[in-house]
């Protein structure tokens, strides 16, 4: 720069050293929650604190965690799927299918997981190929998936999965971890890296804060939005072979409503609903707290529908918290 | 420094209807503004003049009550007032002409100027007949031929300026702030623009003026007044003063030259565009690009030119035309193709296209080169760091940290962490779209210096410019565009100012020129 003093300044890479910004962050907040959530329900049952109770405890989340997690970087990217419920429900169905023509475990599976990802192909292909908005497209897919589901079934259900099926929804690995929380571990460290640490994952972040200028910078927008369709759509599949495997049937009723506790969990993570940020440790923190809120409650005998006000009003007082701190440090 | 004369009214005649006087406003880690002070007098234009980051912004934000000052007075008809809120600042009569004024595209004009204060029938609906009654009133007080009932997406850019002034004037405003208003007018609107302002000059208003433009300045403007780094510099009358004067006293220094073009070794031909074309935008483009050229593109807006530049970079598709880069032909489909063939593209719009302002520095810096900096998809974060240094260093950028957001930054820092990021992908070809627009004297030259250094190394570099002396400053040749079309292509001594506006606005003869 002419107009400049010769000395050459140099910037400094971050003024915040990472860790601090981490202890000063939500995931922090929400750990407390979980913490104290987890405190107070050890004082309030005394069946709390058992190995096997906090393992079945884990099922309350599993499920819905495997979906959050794409679910997540969906939303970051701006996007967002509303039909991973009726995907359960379709690809439950069409393993039920299998199942009466005969095939045995690893031939349900695929079918399971084959019937996720091509319900996210459809997904993903109207919103980058027609430029709908995802809401809308989900929306009406949420009815389609489920509509094909009970067209199939009627009232009726599918029963008599083989023997072996019932490894993943009720299995364990070992002593009191199961089948799902194994998976669960294993897909929260993979969605965690995806996230954070690689090229697509940084991708992600910057669609969600501009997608034009994603765009422009040479960012491949609809194809990243079509990967995670993709993906959303497959993690609603293996939640489908979960599901199912552990009910050991199918209705198509199954899974109603799981697509608005999936989008809880997301947001109360802390991702921002409008997109651009949030992190999957939030996502797993989330996950745990909407496990231990509900479990805790059901160990206090309270009916399913308080236990909905409950989590409910969890997320708005998590998410209205921050707000009111800092009008209240303001005045 | 003979233009240091302090504001001792000496000339006026008239009291000032509006004044600031020791305003401070403190923002954590900066004083945005310190101790500045500022007069409006009726019935004539002050211009305030400094580089970005002087402050210019902050002043028109405690003017409108959006900010209010930690320290000073603000005196309406000498005595002092409070602006607590938008509102007392609008009851006070003072409006402000924004930069982007926020306008209803769905609405009419009518509703566009009256929302938020409609007039109202007995029973409290809005009543039309007066609200179109008092939009003719206005809309013809300054001379806009727009009918109040249209809705605001069926026009175009300089009618959609005259509503949001009508807006402004809609609330009995004494004092008009006009924020950088002609920053996207052709030249045509700025000359409406300049007659409207004497139009509101006979009214007896108060205008501030808010440029970077210095012929704007001593065109429309009577009185000056600069600040640097939030801080009064000097006052006085434009007819008193030199353009130079009042370039010195912005940055603190004499600058010597604008436009520091070096001579640069031109060597083979890098980029041939042939028979290029695009269903509704743009028609027979024909040119080619040499090693170490600096290629102007002038026109007015909407020329196409932006248009062209976008679909040279996979933004849009052409409907026929080839692109051979260093002879080798390419078909690029999005920006990503383009990268790869050694194009990039600096967008005019900045906030939505250029840059990724909610996310940090190095993080804008090294989204179009990520494979450069991660190992098999993996990011690597010291080597990001290291590419974000290398480049936005080169470009003097000034910042707090690497990791500050881009939006945190003033809009001249901002561009240069946009070039950056094109520079790191080194490309044979870098796309220059109003590169200076909206940005301060000081980002400006450096901008230009770095333009020729990097013509000097060898790049190869299309400038789309709409200022004039810019384009003939930088350029080696220029293309002029009108209506889609390549209507000229001018090197020597045929760029000259003359001919450039005579091809753009399609006069054969220079005698209608003006």
């Amino acid at each position: 720069m002419s107009l400049a003093e010769n000395t050459t300044r140099s910037i400094p890479d971050r003024l915040r050293s990472p860790l601090r910004s981490k202890v000063v962050s939500w995931e922090t907040l929400l750990l407390g929650v979980a913490i104290g959530i987890f405190v107070f329900n050890s004082l309030a049952s005394p069946y709390f604190l058992d190995a096997w109770n906090l393992s079945d405890a884990t099922f309350n989340f599993t499920e819905k965690a495997m979906i959050a997690f794409a679910m997540a970087l969906l939303i970051i990217a701006g996007e967002i799927d509303l039909s991973v419920a009726a995907i359960i429900a379709l690809a439950s169905t069409a393993m039920g299918v299998a199942m009466e023509m005969g095939a045995g475990t690893p031939v349900l599976v695929l079918v399971g997981l084959g019937t996720g990802l091509l319900c996210g192909a459809f997904n993903g292909a109207l919103v980058t190929k027609l430029g709908l908005p995802s809401i809308v497209v989900t929306i009406g897919t949420m009815s389609l998936f489920r509509g094909i589901s009970f067209i199939i079934l009627g009232d009726g259900a599918f029963r008599g999965y083989p023997s072996d099926f019932s490894w993943f929804g009720q299995g364990y690995v070992f002593w009191v971890i199961s089948v799902e929380l194994v998976i669960f571990v294993i897909l929260a460290i993979f969605f965690g890296i995806l996230l954070h640490k690689t090229n697509f994952g940084r991708a992600v972040y910057a669609i969600g804060n501009n997608p034009t200028g994603a765009l422009f910078s040479g960012i491949r927008v609809d194809r990243v939005k079509m990967i995670l369709f993709l993906m959303t759509g497959l993690m609603a599949g293996l939640a489908a072979v979960c599901l199912t495997s552990r009910l050991g049937s199918t209705r198509p009723s199954i899974a109603t409503g799981m697509e608005l506790e999936v989008v809880t969990m997301v947001v109360l993570g802390g991702v921002n609903i409008l997109g651009g940020s949030g992190s999957i440790p939030g996502v797993v923190i989330a996950a745990f707290v909407m496990g231990l809120v509900t479990f805790g409650l059901g160990l206090l005998n309270v009916p399913g529908i308080v236990m909905s006000i409950f989590i409910g009003l969890l997320l708005i007082g998590v998410i209205a918290l921050p707000r009111l701190w800092a009008m209240w440090r303001k005045s | 420094m003979q233009s240091q004369k302090n504001g001792s009214a000496e000339s006026s005649s008239s009291t000032p209807i509006l004044q600031l006087d020791q305003i401070t406003k403190t923002f954590p880690g900066v004083k945005a503004l310190d101790a500045v002070r500022l007069s409006l007098y009726p019935g004539e234009v002050t211009a305030l003049i400094g580089e970005n980051g002087a402050g210019k912004s902050t002043v028109v934000k405690t003017l409108t009550g959006i900010y209010q000052p930690d320290g000073g007075r603000i005196l309406l008809d000498g005595q002092a007032i409070k602006f607590d809120t938008p509102q007392s600042a609008a009851d006070a009569g003072v409006t402000a002409i924004h930069q982007e004024t926020v306008l209803f595209d769905e609405l009419t004009v009518a509703e566009n100027i009256f929302i938020g204060h409609a007039p109202k029938t007995k029973f409290g609906l809005i009543d039309k007949t007066a609200m179109f009654d008092r939009t003719a009133e206005i809309l013809d007080g300054i001379g806009a031929k727009i009918d109040g009932r249209v809705k605001l997406k069926d026009l175009g850019i300089a009618s959609r300026h005259l509503v949001a002034i009508a807006r402004a004037l809609s609330v009995d405003a004494r004092v008009v702030i006009m924020d950088e208003p002609t920053a996207a007018l052709s030249q045509t609107e700025i000359e409406e623009l300049y007659e409207l302002v004497d139009t509101l000059k006979a009214q007896g208003k108060a205008i501030l003026f808010i440029s970077h433009k210095f012929d704007e300045i001593f065109r429309i403007a009577d009185r000056f007044t600069v600040f640097r780094d939030g801080q009064f510099v000097g006052e006085g009358e434009i007819a008193n003063v030199q353009e130079s004067d009042l370039v010195q006293m912005m940055v603190g220094r004499a600058v010597d030259q604008l436009f520091p073009k070096r001579e640069a070794d031109i060597g083979e031909t890098i980029l041939e565009v042939k028979d290029y074309c695009h269903p509704t935008e743009f028609e027979d483009i024909n040119f080619s690009l040499r090693k170490g050229e600096i290629l102007g593109f002038y026109g007015l807006v909407g020329a196409g030119r932006s248009e062209f530049m976008q679909s040279l970079i996979g933004i849009t598709r052409p409907s026929k035309g080839s692109v051979e880069v260093e002879g080798v032909q390419q078909d690029i489909r999005s920006p990503a193709g383009a990268i790869d063939a050694g194009i990039v593209y600096v967008p005019e719009d900045r906030g939505k296209q250029g840059a990724i302002t909610d996310l940090p520095i190095f993080q804008n810096v090294t989204l179009p080169s990520l494979n450069a900096i991660s190992n098999k998809g993996f990011l690597q974060l010291a080597e990001e760091f290291k590419l974000a240094r290398e480049y936005t260093e080169r470009l003097d950028l000034r910042a707090a940290s690497l990791d500050t957001n881009v939006g945190a930054l003033s809009g001249g820092n901002q561009q240069k962490v946009v070039i950056a990021k094109w520079l790191a992908t080194k490309p044979k070809v870098i796309i220059l779209d109003e590169p200076t627009k909206g940005i301060d004297i000081g980002s400006k030259a450096a901008v230009h210096d770095f333009m020729s250094e990097l013509a000097a190394e060898g790049l190869s570099v299309i400038m789309v410019s709409s200022e004039i002396p810019e384009i003939l400053g930088m350029s080696d040749r220029v293309i002029v565009m009108r209506e889609g079309r390549m209507v000229a292509e001018l090197d020597g001594d045929d760029m000259n100012p003359e001919t450039l506006v005579r091809h753009a606005v399609g006069i054969a003869s220079t005698e209608n020129v003006t």
